[in-house]
């Protein structure tokens, strides 16, 4: 029954959403770290979303093909006095843009919440169901 | 002129019940795939696709086999899956994206409320059958 299918598709969507907001809570707890794991300053990260067709069904969900880090220039900060500082006084730190994360995250989380939505409507059509001839 | 087809309500009922709740999967996925780059949203043309059910007619655009064999296996209709097609967007994105979250939430409230009013029809004519066998007021 598609009704059902939804549920998966909506699953798919919730998975999706979550990375997404997880990555962004990382980009921006990592908006200030000038040395990450790998000894590099630390880049914005980005899902790449892509839809997956399932055998049979006639909806498709989405799944998160892969994580690519933002190829955009680091920002270079003055502190002469730094330890890692080059020799004109500048440091390399994160590419993350704020603004960017900002938008990223409302679209995020609304994608999320009318995913919510969407199975709460869904499960009350299967309980109507349910109820018929009744 | 009759223009309305006398249908048998409890077979049409089934019929708009299932493509209701199919189309309710295809507006789901366009709404989950809202934010997926080069995602083209779809849907089906509802009226003419539940004709096509009731009637037993295929359209001419779907997909048949044809079996020269009699050991070949015969492809049913339920297999067949609507035709889809493409909607057309208003404010396409520039990462190819056609889904307008604002016009597939409309029709998925839509279809939904639809939905609901195909399952209250359905229902009544069951109850209106059950007190005729039982003899008894529903």
């Amino acid at each position: 029954m598609s009704l059902l299918g939804t549920f998966d598709v909506g699953t798919t969507g919730l998975v999706a959403q979550s990375l997404r907001l997880n990555l962004i809570a990382s980009n921006v707890a990592n908006a200030e770290t000038a040395v990450s794991s790998d000894g590099q300053p630390y880049r914005a990260r980005h899902v790449v979303l892509q839809s997956e067709a399932r055998a049979g069904r006639i909806g498709q969900g989405v799944k998160v093909a892969r994580i690519v880090e933002s190829t955009a220039e680091p920002r270079l900060e003055y502190r002469p006095g730094h330890p890692l500082a080059n020799t004109q006084g500048y440091i390399t730190m994160p590419n993350v843009n704020p603004a960017e994360q900002m938008v990223d995250m409302v679209s995020a989380s609304r994608a999320y919440q009318f995913n919510i939505e969407m199975m709460n409507t869904t499960k009350q059509l299967m309980l109507k169901t349910l109820d018929l001839g009744k | 002129m009759n223009t309305v087809p006398q249908f048998d309500s409890l077979k049409f009922g089934e019929a708009a019940l299932k493509l209701r709740s199919l189309r309710h999967e295809l507006l789901s996925s366009n709404l989950v795939n809202a934010d997926t780059p080069n995602y083209k949203a779809r849907d089906i043309d509802f009226q003419s696709v539940l004709m096509q059910r009731l009637t037993g007619q295929t359209s001419p655009s779907s997909v048949s086999l044809d079996r020269t064999h009699q050991g070949h296996i015969q492809m049913t209709s339920s297999l067949q899956s609507p035709k889809q097609m493409f909607r057309v967007g208003v404010q396409p994105s520039l990462d190819g994206n056609t889904v307008d979250p604002d016009i597939e939430r409309g029709h998925f409230v839509k279809n939904a409320f639809f939905t609901e009013a195909a399952l209250s029809f359905l229902g009544s004519t069951l109850r209106t059958r059950l007190s005729a066998i039982t003899g008894q007021p529903s």
